[in-house]
């Protein structure tokens, strides 16, 4: 066969295959997706009146003293010989003792891999209660209800141990108490 | 003991469900009769065979299988790259232009040997045409491509016609990839991951601040990035966005489906050649090198950074996920690396050097499971050489399934196996001599080396995952590892597809008491050594100077 017949070919096939994996396979995916599941189609977004605050799934970052924390992020290819991880740890580490944490829980410590983790641990969170309830006069036990609200955990297979989504709970925390 | 338990039933249920799509990969492949969900797609078939101008007669030789693989794949790879130089304005919500030259070709070319692996933050650089119409246009391809590469080779190897390439690509798509991802996406969808045409959402936090949410057509994409080997993420975080795995489960589900399709091609090659104890002993030489990998890599990452044991006890959370944990990370990072995938749920730059080992041992080994179809060819080129060995050391005339082995197969065989450190060893050389700066390295002292070495590995194997640190958004990373992505691809393919079609022609043996037989203990201990020696030693002084003196300083 000719160079050119077979060229012919390939570019039907090209275009066949463009079709069936781009349009044919995607629209009634798109559809499914607004009929089984609008809320997750479109990003699983959390709204305060109308307002779109963030998304149930995303971390958010916060640094003010008055909302829970979430991990950090910024540095998450630092190789585990590499002294500026030893360092970046130890600074932080020393921030929270600063804030009245002692011995902070790993993962306030460590960078999350998407930096935009939405969770931290039980521990992480407990740690930081005192602060909030300083921050905002509300008691820890108060606290300890809205992290119960906002935990996510193995039984629902959302996590491998029991975690608190941060974004949650804040918006859990300012509806009860202004921010 | 939870990601344990949760690892073993993960593998667990590979090994439950391998054999049944096994066994439609062989109904689909050897055409046999099919089962009523996928017959009514035999019209439809014909009539697009016909409209391409394909009889879907089988090729007489391995040119007539390989040029229009060829020329279709030249052609999927400028359709990608024209639509990544001159992204249009359609369905681009946020407006992205077009992408450097370099970049743009690395990015095309990276797809399309079904690697994936990226020098460019996706959800920054791509609107939605680009990652549906270039991207994930690809990503079913080329997965369909190696599909069809692995069943032709099976083909040649139990002494039938080699096939039909449109016909087999066809197939690939209309009956495993397209079929298995609608049922993946709808699955991740009800999960939590998005699938909408509507734009990223730039949105105002609780604190005042503005974050963009990548939003996207994400569920299907997701879904043949997975089944399909490839690997790439919609979104840069890859599998540790949430919104690609937003859950334990997905993590596991995903993890399942990394390994699903080429462990059921394996159990298909035991139906091909009418020996099943043949492809299981097989399976368990595969499986038992992945669960070494695996037991490695999850207890090293449990273990933890003896470094920061001042401030942190437990495991290694550093570019990790808390919803994954240190264990499951690790459990991910073997499978992705071991099949090709390379997608990542955690930064493996930031893993423990054992973690990075395992990985750099499966992409120079290259089978365990190995890339999509491909994975499965290589396999049978180390049993190969494995009866070449053992025949010679015992005086007998190598046969491998029925048939002898002889000087073209051996020569096919050490080709195949000689162009992977070609295309690895000699780039990660020069990258080095040419500097920190030319090689971005970003981690100092023996990690910088894995660094460099893990990138043209992964390039060369298909993989695509990556020590991310590394600043390889360059014209030198793109170029150089764009050789070494097209060498990886396209001259194994071609040595394998000749060495199954001479493989095929020659005369069947009947079986005498001097035959070694292939399916036993024996052999397949034989084909681990083989393994090890050929595959892995040549890697050895890289693997020496990376990964293990990274761990030694570590323990010291």
């Amino acid at each position: 066969m000719s160079f050119t017949a077979q060229l012919l070919r390939g570019l039907r096939v090209t275009l066949l295959l463009w079709l069936l994996t781009v349009v044919v396979v995607t629209l009634p995916m798109l559809a499914l997706a607004r009929l089984v599941a609008p809320d997750a189609a479109s990003g699983s977004l959390l709204r305060t009146g109308d307002q779109v605050v963030g998304a149930r799934l995303i971390g958010q970052s916060f640094r003010s003293n008055r909302y829970l924390h979430g991990r950090p992020a910024g540095a998450p290819n630092l190789a585990a010989s590499n002294p500026e991880l030893a360092k970046r740890v130890a600074d932080a580490a020393s921030l929270w003792q600063i804030a009245g944490v002692a011995q902070s829980a790993p993962d306030l410590l460590l960078d999350s891999a998407s930096g935009v983790d939405p969770h931290i641990s039980l521990a992480a969170a407990r740690q930081q209660l005192p602060r909030l309830a300083r921050e905002r006069q509300m008691s820890v036990a108060e606290l300890e209800g809205l992290l119960r609200q906002a935990q996510e955990g193995p039984q629902g297979l959302q996590a491998i141990e029991p975690v608190v989504n941060v974004l949650r709970f804040n918006l859990a925390l300012n509806a009860l108490r202004a921010p | 003991m939870l990601p344990w338990l949760l690892a073993v039933v993960t593998l667990a249920a590979v090994v439950l469900t391998a054999p049944s799509l096994g066994r439609h990969l062989f109904e689909v492949f050897d055409d046999r009769p099919q089962p009523a969900w996928d017959r009514w797609l035999n019209p439809m078939e014909t009539g697009l065979l016909r409209w391409i101008g394909d009889a879907g007669r089988s090729a007489e030789n391995t040119r007539s299988y390989l040029q229009p693989l060829l020329i279709s794949n030249a052609l999927f790879g400028l359709l990608a790259l024209t639509l990544l130089l001159f992204q249009p304005a359609w369905f681009n919500p946020l407006g992205f232009g077009g992408l450097r030259w370099d970049l743009a070709l690395h990015t095309s070319i990276s797809f399309l040997t079904n690697t994936d692996q990226q020098h460019l933050i996706p959800e920054q650089t791509l609107g939605n045409l680009a990652q549906l119409g270039a991207i994930q246009f690809l990503m079913f391809v080329s997965a369909a491509t190696g599909l069809a590469v692995g069943f032709a080779v099976i083909r040649g190897f139990s002494g039938r016609p080699i096939g039909n390439f449109y016909r087999d690509l066809l197939r690939s798509l209309t009956r495993v990839l397209i079929p298995a991802s609608l049922l993946l996406a709808l699955f991740l969808l009800v999960s939590g991951v998005p699938m909408t045409l509507a734009p990223p959402l730039e949105i105002t936090t609780l604190e005042g601040a503005k974050q963009w949410l990548p939003r996207g057509p994400i569920a299907l994409f997701e879904a043949i990035k997975q089944l399909g080997e490839n690997g790439g993420g919609f979104i840069s975080a890859n599998s540790a966005h949430p919104y690609e795995n937003p859950t334990l489960l997905t993590n596991l589900v995903s993890t399942w489906a990394m390994l699903i399709i080429p462990a059921a091609t394996l159990d298909a090659f035991g139906r091909f050649v009418g020996n099943r104890r043949q492809s299981n002993l097989l399976l368990a030489l595969v499986f038992g090198l992945l669960v070494i990998g695996v037991g490695v890599a999850m207890a090293a990452e449990q273990a933890g950074n003896p470094l920061l044991s001042n401030w942190i006890s437990g495991g290694n959370l550093q570019g990790k996920e808390l919803r994954f944990g240190s264990a499951l990370t690790g459990l991910w990072t073997v499978v992705s690396t071991g099949t090709m995938t390379g997608a990542v749920n955690g930064s493996i730059d930031a893993a423990m050097p054992l973690t990075i080992l395992t990985a750099l041992f499966n992409l120079f080994l290259q089978v365990v499971f190995g890339g999509q179809g491909t994975g499965m060819a290589y396999l049978l080129v180390f049993a190969l050489l494995a009866v070449f060995l053992t025949g010679l050391m015992v005086g007998r005339t190598p046969e491998f399934l029925g048939r002898k082995v002889e000087k073209p197969q051996v020569v096919w065989a050490s080709l195949v196996l000689l162009i992977h450190p070609l295309f690895v060893l000699i780039p990660a050389a020069l990258t080095l001599a040419g500097g920190a700066t030319l090689a971005g390295i970003s981690n100092p002292g023996s990690h910088g080396i894995s660094q460099v070495v893990y990138e043209y590995a992964s390039a060369a194997a298909n993989n695509g995952s990556g020590l991310e640190g590394l600043s390889d958004g360059t014209a030198w990373w793109n170029l150089t590892t764009s050789l070494s992505l097209l060498g990886g691809r396209y001259l194994p393919i071609a040595a394998l597809l000749a060495l199954a079609d001479g493989f095929r022609q020659k005369p069947v043996l009947e079986p005498s008491p001097g035959t070694l037989r292939t399916d036993t203990g024996l052999f397949t201990g034989v084909t681990v050594v083989v393994l090890v020696i050929l595959g892995a030693l040549t890697f050895f002084p890289v693997l020496a100077l990376g990964p293990i003196a990274e761990a030694l300083t570590l323990a010291s």
